[in-house]
């Protein structure tokens, strides 16, 4: 309960806050507008305008993104962390474009895939992608050695040995990875949607709202991307914990 | 080298055999040439000074590292064609933390393989044989050190091994774990007649589990001493304060002061 109540208060506090901002008129009320006043637009936007269709764009681009870069980075990394040497020969390829912004990319992913949906998601997917290779690959270069050792004394062959030991011992950081890959793309794609022509998702409606003044429904799909944000994040720490029940014993 | 009781196995007796083998790392030589003989059946503990060589030996031995030279041979075969169990020094590290430790335990007859009727045959023959009363449903870090090495043990012993290697099986144990463990490891392996080399740190554990007791020397490695131990089995802790096992002892005690620690 007291797990619970704690990051309540500190909502409310930062809600009591802004509330006194609006009240003390600390800022002009068009730029920033009351809690009320925001819950309100973001409310009607919800119930008849096109919010509920902008969040699940977001979510599912980001989802598609997620997965497709899962798929591939994965078990790519997977494959390449079990030959470090291999690894080491693309290291330098992969950190670089892992420290590129995603954003710098978009010109050369709208020739790639032309302006629309794809596009979108393939940023994303990219830069998701290498992060979770990125991770996949260490968490098996750092597997426990006497393990790997352990499953070759009892017949394990190559292939066995990354399927039963490696896959296992570099789970935790797998995960670690997606939970970084799955905010990266949330991020891209939000982006993305301001940008890349688009006419719908959350990215899209926050430029929108703040073109058209509506500031309260800007802080509201604002509001929308953090929660969002937030959620997938706590997904995976809880799946974290689930599927990694030995971690840190 | 002395070659205490090798030159007497005969032949089809010797279990092991080694002859020159040849290890070195960034030039500094571990082994150059090294020969032993192990007899069927017999527990051989190696004991020596931190850093000569005694995982190495036994990592070549199970196959785990290469030689640089000689051979290794198990009845003629080489380490793969033969079964063999290995217990590591660090258990935490060597179970896999994501199987409950009866999976463990099932873990290399899986890859024998073996039909599962035949799998859960040999685990109820193990729990039988270990005396086992904790759940074997739990995942290792729910067990106490004592508890997951003998898992680790059991998980060796299932394939029913030719050879055992054991590393420092105990070292990460308390004295009385450590005692109990080592009673039902005596039980068992004097049952089963499995052929063990066993690393050890501890003189009084290389005696009291040993058919046989190697001492080795610091670097470049030689046998110090090959010591026959020759006291009955079973061995209880009773047998430690016993004359024939402290005469023994003082003796292995005498030839490390004078070989080993090379204070002489
Ligand atoms: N992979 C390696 N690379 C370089 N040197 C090594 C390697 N493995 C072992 N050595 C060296 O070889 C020697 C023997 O090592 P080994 O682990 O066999 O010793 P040990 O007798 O088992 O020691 P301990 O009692 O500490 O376990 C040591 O001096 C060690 O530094
Ligand atoms: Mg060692």
């Amino acid at each position: 309960m007291r797990a619970l109540l704690t990051p309540l208060a500190g909502a409310a506090g930062f809600v009591a806050l802004w509330w006194l901002a609006t009240w003390l008129r600390v800022a002009d009320p068009v730029l920033l507008p009351s809690p009320a006043e925001t819950w309100r637009d973001t409310a009607r936007a919800l119930q008849d305008g096109p919010l509920w269709h902008d969040l699940w764009k977001t979510v599912w681009r980001t989802v598609q993104a997620f997965v497709i870069a899962s798929a591939i980075g994965v078990p790519l990394g997977l494959a390449l962390g079990a030959r470090e040497r291999a690894y080491r020969a693309v290291e330098f390829v992969v950190d670089f474009f892992r420290s590129t912004p995603a954003s710098a990319l978009f010109p050369l992913f709208l020739i790639l895939f032309g302006v629309g949906e794809g596009t979108k998601v393939a940023v994303a997917a990219f830069g998701a992608a290498l992060v979770i290779l990125f991770n996949a690959a260490y968490g098996v270069i750092n597997a426990r050695r006497t393990r790997v050792l352990a499953a070759r004394v009892m017949g394990a062959g190559e292939a066995r040995i990354l399927w039963d030991v490696l896959l296992w011992e570099a789970l935790p950081q797998i995960l670690v990875g997606m939970r970084a890959g799955i905010s990266l793309a949330l991020v891209i794609v939000v982006v993305a949607e301001m940008f890349i022509g688009s006419t719908d998702g959350l990215g899209q409606r926050v430029i929108v709202a703040q073109s058209l003044f509506e500031s309260g429904l800007m802080y509201g799909v604002i509001f929308l991307a953090g929660a969002l944000g937030y959620l997938l994040n706590l997904l995976f720490l809880v799946a974290e914990k689930r599927l990694v029940h030995w971690g840190g014993k | 080298m002395r070659q205490g009781q090798g030159a007497a196995i005969a032949p089809r007796d010797a279990a092991i055999t080694v002859r020159g083998l040849r290890k070195a790392f960034g030039g500094q030589p571990v082994y150059s040439g090294f020969d032993l003989d192990v007899r069927r059946g017999d527990i051989l503990a190696i004991f020596g000074p931190n850093g000569c060589g005694k995982s190495t030996f036994i990592n070549m031995a199970a196959g785990l590292l290469p030689a640089d030279g000689g051979t290794i041979l198990y009845h003629g075969r080489e380490v793969r064609d033969v079964r063999i169990g290995y217990v590591f020094q660090n258990y935490r590290e060597a179970l896999f933390p994501w199987l409950r430790a009866a999976d463990n335990i099932r873990y290399p007859l899986k890859r024998l393989g073996l039909p599962r009727l035949e799998i859960e045959r040999r685990l109820e023959r193990l729990k039988a044989g270990f005396r086992v009363r904790f759940d074997l449903q739990r995942y290792p870090y729910e067990l106490s050190g004592g508890q997951q090495q003998l898992v680790s043990v059991m998980r060796a012993l299932a394939v029913e091994p030719e050879v055992l290697f054991l590393d420092e099986p105990f070292s990460a144990l308390d004295y009385e774990t450590t005692l109990d463990l080592r009673t039902l490891l005596q039980d068992v392996l004097k049952r089963l007649g499995v052929t063990t080399l066993l690393v050890s740190h501890d003189l009084e554990e290389s005696i009291a589990l040993a058919d046989r007791l190697l001492m080795l020397t610091r670097r470049p490695t030689t046998v110090a001493d090959d010591v026959a131990v020759e006291l009955p089995w079973p061995r209880t802790s009773a047998t430690l304060s016993e004359e024939g096992f402290v005469t023994l002892k003082r003796r292995c005690l005498a030839v490390f002061e004078a070989a080993v620690a090379g204070r002489a």
